[in-house]
């Protein structure tokens, strides 16, 4: 079992040629350290580069524009180009879906910090300046900012959408306890520490390629092209990696591209735009947030019986990706629990600020942040301990159906748990806080063991499929290409491993280059965790395919079948010979037989069919949980979280470092989330916490220093994934509820029997004002 | 325009700069040293940190010519050619990166933590760390890292 807490056992030093399984750095680690690897902020720059930013109606939120006066852009110094709508000569949008989200505001503004124009100039200094000189007049409507002025408009992106099982008004009345309550969880901003950028280079004939710092390259290309009326295949775009992505860069890097693009395209020279870290915060979209309204029956032991809830999603003023969004919100209402009967109804709620979009966890956190409240106010109130109001509702035998229909046949979860209860020592844990809480007045300790079960798919069924491109060099080293995106994370490392694997070389003989459209094209967007389970598969595929031809040709001069051909340890063996494997490739090359090969995959049994509301959307579910300690003080509300233990399954860890690293920064920026990490909007819809120094994003000494994190000992996934590993992405933001439902307990502590009043993120203010209800009559 | 002139990793250099230059566009445009990064520009988030005459300071917060005269170094400057900084090495070891962004700034800052307090304790380290920003790994392999290169630097 792989430990990573300094208490435990270390992650041994990475070891060279081996590959998967193994715990190799990072494959950008070297250049990283060094100030070497180039993110697209660093890449030379053409002479005659022009820097491009973008402007927008900063007095307004809404209505139509009645003035756009750029005369004083375009006369300032260094500009070289002013750009608006009229100079798209095709689609003025870089919708990923819906439509609706025009690359500049067009006669409208829908939000505060809506693009409107852009401008090139010498350098970014001219070019930012000279944006602020716009004057820009708009008959300014009120706005809708909140949920509730959205709803009070009736006005939504999307339609509504229901799960439905059983008959829950029927099993609320007949029910021991019935409960209604109300839930409001914040959005989050990604805070990507590379923030958003593009460069783009005009080609011949029109030709344009574009570095972009995306999870979509595919994207950017089809609307690159759309924005320009060409065809994709004069569009290139290239993304070699990202400074962090965490779903930001999954639709909301295209406008950028575009922009990029269209100042190349107009000023015929190089265009590169890097947003200001306060407009990309002001620009672009966030996780989700929502307000809950529920009603849910039990019986006296905890037990449910029915559940009826509704998620009123801010979705912004588009679209955008929230259909997804807000669908994965409901999947994952049930977390690991089983609702017998349920209503899970979700309203897309439209509102004239920025559009919401993908962020870690796509929809799913906000989803199971409600369903482990529920556990704790069923504990709360008839006082008993929250884990087992939890166990007392695990999907089980014969109550293993989610609310949309799947059977959860791979269910860890009550063994996992168990076995987090053992190592974290609850049972004894609970007695200490118990006991911390009767000796102490004023601070006030919590504690918390919470479950994640998350399916691993992308519930939009074309979206599970991957290309990857493969060659042998006849040095025997060996080049791989794929269509995902590598933002941190580690896939380029993972599929290096496997490819590695495959062909029975070192480590690092294995070359990946950038993800670019030219050399596997029509991709799906890096994100739903599934970036290894993908692309590990396409690159396996394909080196594979090399493999067996290279076996052919070992089998055929010497005499063997290709099944006494083996290839291991840089060398490949033909019964009783060893030929080294760049031997082999050289021979090849001269047997003339190739040496490329593209790879391709598609995620086999789903069966989602959204309308229908039947079929199944994942190919497996993924496992783990934690348990969190907390102190409060309830004089100042300010929290410490004291230690955190996490057991995680990753079925068979293709790379045990890259996969802890995953859960303890996934860990900590739920924990940021669901914390400190506040956005706070005016009532004219302008965005007030639009920098780190008023949005709190967690540092080094707000986590834990006790934090033990344990991969849990799997036998390997039950489904033939790639070396049967499991997806390891957005899970652990999950673990973090951890930390809030400990809060919850904390504030608890003060009257039992009562629920305190407390929302996400429960930032010292929130949690000061749970503290004082507690003491309300 | 006035001119600047600095050590920059060891390199005598100099250039012609606005009043307004900050020191982190005379490094990454003027010498295209681009290792050091911006995450914020507003002085939060510490993927621009440097060293001015042996101590960290965040370059995009002071001006070019405020380092006039003085001995700049990137995190370009840290390793010994082929030879990784302890500092460098023990990020590598310990996987204290992912994305990366963070990660000069990172190396820098702790660097100048481990001259000023050999023997930092944990809390010390995290604290220290405080203007630096890392959205990826939850910091707990950079801690990790910095206290393995406590023991080799
Ligand atoms: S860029 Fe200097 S602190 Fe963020
Ligand atoms: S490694 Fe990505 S911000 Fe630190």
């Amino acid at each position: 079992m792989w430990h990573s807490a300094r208490r435990r056992t270390q992650i041994p030093p990475a070891d060279d040629g081996v590959s998967v399984g193994s715990a190799i750095a990072h494959d950008s680690a070297a250049g990283q350290i060094r100030g070497s690897a180039q993110y697209i902020d660093d890449m030379p720059e053409a002479a005659n580069l022009v820097h491009v930013a973008p402007g927008y109606a900063t007095g307004a939120a809404k209505g139509r524009i009645t003035r756009l006066d750029l005369d004083a852009v375009r006369a300032a110094p260094g500009v070289v180009a002013v750009l608006t709508s009229t100079d798209i000569p095709g689609k003025n949008d870089c919708s990923p879906s819906f439509g609706g989200d025009p690359i500049f505001a067009d006669g409208r503004v829908e939000f505060h910090g809506q693009v409107v124009f852009a401008v090139a100039a010498r350098t970014r200094e001219q070019a930012r300046k000279a944006a602020r000189l716009a004057k820009i007049d708009v008959e300014a409507e009120t706005p809708a900012v909140t949920v509730e002025d959205g709803l009070a408009s009736g006005e939504t992106v999307l339609p509504d959408y229901q799960f439905l099982r059983g008959d829950p008004a029927r099993a609320k009345d007949g029910a021991a306890n019935v409960v209604s309550g109300s839930l409001r969880v914040g959005g989050q901003e990604h805070f990507y520490l590379e923030g958003q950028v593009a460069m783009a280079l005009p080609g011949e004939g029109g030709e344009i390629h574009v570095y972009s710092s995306t999870q979509h390259p595919s994207e950017v290309q089809h609307l690159v092209a759309n924005m320009l009326g060409k065809p994709e295949a004069e569009i290139v775009c290239e993304c070699r990696r990202m400074g962090g992505g965490f779903g930001g860069k999954e639709s909301q890097a295209s406008q950028w591209g575009c922009i990029a693009a269209l100042a190349a395209s107009v000023t015929g020279r190089a265009a590169k735009l890097r947003l200001d870290r306060d407009d990309d915060m002001i620009m672009t979209g966030k996780r989700h947030d929502v307000r809950v309204d529920y009603t849910y029956a039990h019986d006296d032991k905890g037990r449910l019986a029915a559940v009826v809830v509704e998620f009123n999603m801010r979705c912004g003023y588009s679209a955008d990706l929230s259909l997804g969004v807000c669908d994965r919100t409901m999947f994952h209402t049930d977390n690991a629990y089983y609702y017998p009967n349920v209503r899970i109804h979700s309203r897309r709620v439209k509102t004239d600020t920025v559009s919401n979009t993908a962020f870690r966890g796509f929809g799913g956190p906000q989803g199971m942040v409600f369903a482990e409240r529920m556990m704790d106010e069923i504990a709360i109130r008839l006082g008993i301990d929250p884990l087992d109001v939890r166990k007392r509702n695990f999907y089980g035998r014969g109550r293993d159906v989610t609310p949309f229909g799947m059977k959860v046949a791979d269910n860890i979860a009550p063994r996992l748990i168990r076995e987090l209860e053992k190592t974290s020592d609850y049972r004894q844990r609970r007695k200490a806080v118990k006991a911390f809480n009767r000796q102490n007045r004023f601070l006030k300790k919590g504690l918390a063991l919470t479950p994640v079960k998350f399916g691993i798919a992308f519930t939009l069924k074309h979206l599970n499929q991957a290309g990857a491109l493969v060659h042998v060099y006849t040095d025997g080293s060996v080049q791989v290409n794929h269509g995902g995106t590598e933002m941190g994370q580690g896939l380029h490392t993972k599929v290096a491993q496997v490819v590695a694997e495959e062909f029975g070389i070192d480590f690092d003989r294995v070359k990946i280059t950038a993800t670019t459209t030219d050399k596997v094209p029509n991709t799906t967007p890096t994100a739903a965790s599934s970036g290894s389970d993908l692309n590990g598969m396409a690159a396996k595929r394909a080196a594979e395919i090399i493999r067996n031809r290279m076996a052919e040709v070992a089998a055929r001069l010497h005499q063997a079948t290709t099944s006494d051909v083996g290839f291991a340890g840089n060398m490949v063996r033909v019964g009783e010979r060893e030929i080294p494997f760049a031997e082999l490739a050289r021979t090849c090359f001269l047997e003339r037989v190739s040496l490329s090969s593209t790879g391709y995959f598609a995620t086999p049994k789903i069966t989602w069919d959204r309308e229908t509301t039947s079929g199944q959307p994942f190919l497996y579910f993924a496992y783990g949980a934690a348990c969190s300690e907390v102190t409060i003080d309830t004089l100042t509300g300010e929290m410490r979280v004291d230690r955190v233990d996490v057991l995680h399954d990753v079925g068979k860890s293709l790379n045990p470092a890259i996969d802890i690293g995953q859960i303890e920064g996934g860990f900590v920026q739920g924990m940021g989330w669901l914390t400190t990490e506040d956005l706070v909007y005016d009532a004219s819809g302008r965005l007030a916490t639009h920098a780190p120094s008023t949005y709190k994003i967690p540092t080094a000494s707000d986590v834990p220093e006790d934090f033990r994190v344990t991969l849990w000992d799997s036998k390997g996934n039950r489904e033939p994934t790639i070396y049967r590993s499991k997806a390891v992405g957005e899970p652990p933001i999950m673990l973090a509820i951890s930390v809030f439902s400990a809060i919850t307990d904390a504030v608890a502590s003060l009257r039992p029997g009562r629920v305190p009043k407390l929302d996400a993120p429960a930032t010292p203010e929130a949690i000061a004002r749970a503290v004082r209800s507690m003491r309300e009559a | 325009m006035p001119t600047v002139s600095m050590t920059v990793n060891g390199k005598q250099v100099s250039g012609e700069v606005e009043g307004r230059t900050l020191l982190v566009e005379f490094l990454r445009e003027n010498l295209r040293l681009t290792g050091t990064h911006v995450g914020c520009d507003t002085s939060q988030c510490g993927a621009c940190v440097v060293h001015i005459d042996g101590n960290s300071a965040k370059s995009c917060s002071m001006l070019a010519i405020q380092a006039n005269g003085t001995k700049v170094t990137t995190i370009e400057g840290l390793a010994n050619g082929d030879e990784l900084h302890p500092m460098q090495a023990a990020f590598k070891e310990h996987h204290g990166l992912q994305c990366g962004f963070c990660t000069p700034g990172m190396v820098m800052s702790a660097v100048d933590l481990v001259k000023k307090k050999p023997k930092a304790s944990e809390h010390e380290i995290r604290e220290w760390l405080e203007g630096n920003i890392c959205r990826c790994t939850g910091y707990h392999n950079i801690v990790k890292a910095i206290q393995h290169a406590q023991q080799t630097m």
